[in-house]
């Protein structure tokens, strides 16, 4: 415990710089030390208590506490060694108290899995988005999100498989705003290079590790040269030190072409914050939607987990009528880091196994199943297959 | 079309547009424009006028006084592509005729067309975007060694003109919906001032349905079914991606008009693909991005009639798939392809 107060207290020090132009260099000091650390994916804390594992649930609004429910009745009916501590976050709360608690509890525990907190516009500006607060304090700075086409799933586009890597603390995401004249507004988008050079060092690992053969990288350097001419140039250094993997280019506005007419091209992808929103989103809308895809944000010492288009989905809360599959893959991405292999593929294949009977199919996908119906799905399937479950 | 009313002359004098013809297919495509509106008896009489850059007086670049001339005098014009050199040590010809009219809304009409297939039907949006500030606005700083600030500028002022274009755009054309999109639950004050000032004008115009959308659901929407989508207004780095995705999902940037609109009731209509220098004057380009350019030329200036009979004669041509350009999948050349055009648009008469 005394060494998680130490870490604590010192990433204290490191966020209270945030406010001035300095807060990025004190970044980049704090980063420079860790930048030895050299690994694509960290080590979880080890189980203790018993072989089990505890993972903070940070509900959010709107489904993400009604999908969260279904993933903690799935976990429960197959044993699954893992127990969550909810921590609430209320969105309607102008002070950083609940945020806070939940940065705590995942620091704790090292690994979360969340749902999306709403982020209300009628608040003053200096309420800034909990979501982005939580990724920035504890320097996730890796949002990998796999979209891949399923087979049981209709879609214009086939044969999809792109892995998109976005830097998730910087960039357009600052939240470094000013009226410097009353009407004029400014907002700053800040590019570092050991950010830069991070997320490329990571994305060209990933893409290693996992056998893929090409990495592109998502600019605007012709508008942005500074900026994302910094960006390009960090990717290019990384590049080099990979031989093997090929390395190019596109300009966003031409990579969102490319991706609604042939898709196919593309393999890794990588690129700073708001760039990656764009294409996460439009790559989530290729293979079927919001309700398809997990998402992961990796840091040097944290991991949470949540779908990967971050959606509130207020309109269809509580409605029984949410696609369960995002949370659920997510979930498995999370057993996977936790080396819990053997309950994420089972899981896992339960999911995409209910995936491809189509009257299973929640309705944004096309079908009239409901939440209920695909989650009891998915525990027959578990069933079946003759694992340790607890009663139906 | 713009917020000036079109120029009111009876529809049998000539109108003068000035030409802007571009490099590379520039020349072969803008001239298979005037064959059609040769053959369709379109009232216009073309002004050609290049637009390389020269040094004013004082060092700073500026397009050259005759062109400018041109433009003032005649309001309207219609460009090819022009070259971007890499080290010519001036701007971009594009950025340098922004400014200099001020052309504040580019507008993208995207339209399926039938016979040029793509994943997508029935598309039929319009995308505004804000050209002028935003995101380029072109001012970045190196803070230290290794930290890079790019400056995002939102003003109250241009936020409220492009909000008033679209809704004027809006009603001029029969939409019935505009959606702004933006993400202020990120950037608060940036994006927050330009939606509350589309609030404010969208008080204004009370029979158009006014909805705000992230920019990343609009993305994960526009991809799944863009039918749901009218008129979107946005800021300048939504728009160039946005634009551009709307235009990927009619066919790409060969088939697309644009038009940009400026301030004291000039606009400029052009073709936003390349210059392709691979198949210049070799008879192979495609002109239908310049022709529709043209056509939305046409609407702006109240010549409604001669646009329709065009844009048909083009529809039709690519929808009976006979004589094509190969880009869209035909090995007819460019002369044959306008010919047919032509011979279709005469037979409408």
């Amino acid at each position: 415990m005394a060494a998680h107060s130490a870490v604590f207290s010192v990433s204290k020090i490191l966020t209270s710089f945030r406010g001035g132009h300095l807060g990025n260099t004190a970044k980049v000091f704090g980063t420079t030390v860790t930048s030895q650390r050299n690994k694509a994916v960290l080590t979880p804390p080890p189980a203790k208590y018993g072989g089990r594992h505890t993972v903070t649930l940070i509900p959010g609004d709107g489904i993400g506490p009604e999908l969260l429910g279904h993933v903690r009745e799935v976990f429960r009916f197959s044993c699954v060694p893992v127990d969550f501590e909810v921590v609430n976050v209320n969105s309607a709360l102008e002070t950083e108290v609940d945020i806070n608690n939940a940065i705590t509890a995942i620091r704790r525990n090292g690994v979360a899995l969340k749902g999306n907190i709403e982020t209300k516009h009628t608040m003053p500006p200096s309420v800034k988005s909990r979501n982005n607060v939580l990724r920035t304090s504890l320097d996730l700075y890796a949002n990998v999100m796999h979209c891949q086409s399923l087979p049981g799933v209709q879609t214009r586009h086939k044969n999809i498989d792109i892995m998109i890597i976005r830097e998730n603390t910087e960039g357009e995401y600052s939240s470094l705003e000013h009226e410097s004249v009353s009407g004029v507004v400014e907002s700053l988008k800040i590019i570092t290079r050991n950010n830069s050079l991070r997320i490329a060092d990571y994305a060209f690992r990933l893409a290693r590790e996992k056998g893929r053969r090409r990495v592109t990288a998502v600019h605007k350097a012709n508008i942005m040269k500074l900026g994302d001419g910094l960006f390009l140039q960090c990717c290019r250094e990384v590049a080099s030190g990979y031989p093997d993997i090929t390395f190019d280019s596109m300009i966003v506005d031409n990579t969102t072409m490319q991706l609604v007419s042939k898709p196919q091209q593309f393999d890794v992808m990588v690129m700073p914050n708001l760039y990656g929103n764009v294409v996460s989103n439009v790559c989530a809308g290729l293979v079927g939607g919001p309700g398809l895809v997990p998402g992961a944000n990796y840091g040097r010492d944290y991991a949470v987990f949540e779908t990967a288009t971050r959606n509130t989905g207020k309109s269809i809360a509580d409605r029984n009528i949410a696609n369960p599959t995002a949370m659920l893959l997510a979930s498995c991405m999370m057993l996977d880091h936790l080396k819990l292999f053997d309950y994420a593929s089972s899981i896992r294949n339960a999911v995409l196994t209910t995936m491809n009977e189509t009257r299973l199919h929640t309705a944004d996908i096309g079908g009239q199943g409901t939440t209920s119906e695909v989650v009891q799905s998915v525990m027959r399937i578990i069933q079946s297959k003759g694992q340790l479950t607890a009663e139906l | 079309m713009s917020r000036s009313s079109p120029i009111l002359r009876p529809s049998f004098s000539m109108q003068t547009v000035t030409l802007i013809p571009g490099d590379g297919i520039g020349p072969e495509i803008s001239t298979a424009v005037m064959k059609i509106f040769e053959a369709a008896k379109a009232p216009i009489r073309w002004e050609e006028r290049n637009v390389t850059a020269i040094k004013g007086p004082g060092g700073k670049w500026m397009i050259p006084p005759d062109a400018k001339e041109s433009m003032d005098r005649s309001k309207i014009g219609l460009k090819g592509p022009l070259k971007t050199p890499i080290a010519a040590g001036h701007p971009s010809m594009n950025l340098l005729l922004r400014k200099t009219f001020d052309l504040y809304a580019n507008v993208r009409p995207c339209i399926s067309i039938e016979g040029y297939k793509t994943p997508y039907t029935d598309v039929n949006l319009v995308t505004i975007r804000e050209n002028t500030e935003g995101e380029y606005s072109g001012i970045e700083h190196v803070i230290v060694d290794g930290v890079v600030q790019s400056i995002k500028l939102i003003t109250e002022e241009a936020s409220r003109r492009i909000a008033e274009y679209a809704f004027e755009y809006a009603r001029n054309n029969q939409r019935n919906s505009v959606t702004a999109v933006h993400k202020a639950n990120i950037m608060r004050m940036s994006d927050g001032l330009f939606l509350r000032k589309c609030r404010e004008v969208a008080e204004n115009y009370k029979d158009i349905k006014f909805t705000e959308m992230y920019l990343d659901t609009v993305c994960l929407n526009m991809v799944q079914d863009p039918t749901q989508f009218d008129v979107l207004v946005m800021p300048n780095l939504y728009g160039d991606i946005l634009s551009d995705l709307c235009a990927g999902l009619i066919g790409g940037l060969g088939v697309t008009p644009s038009g940009n609109i400026g301030a004291n009731g000039v606009a400029i209509f052009e073709s936003v693909h390349g210059t392709a220098p691979d198949i210049a004057g070799l008879d192979m380009a495609n002109p239908t991005a310049l022709l529709l350019s043209a056509v939305m030329m046409l609407r702006h200036m109240g010549l409604h009639d001669h646009a329709h009979k065009i844009q048909m004669a083009c529809f039709d041509t690519i929808r009976d798939k006979k004589v094509l350009t190969k880009d869209l999948g035909g090995n007819s050349k460019c002369s044959e392809f306008t010919a047919e055009i032509c011979r279709r648009v005469q037979d409408l008469e």
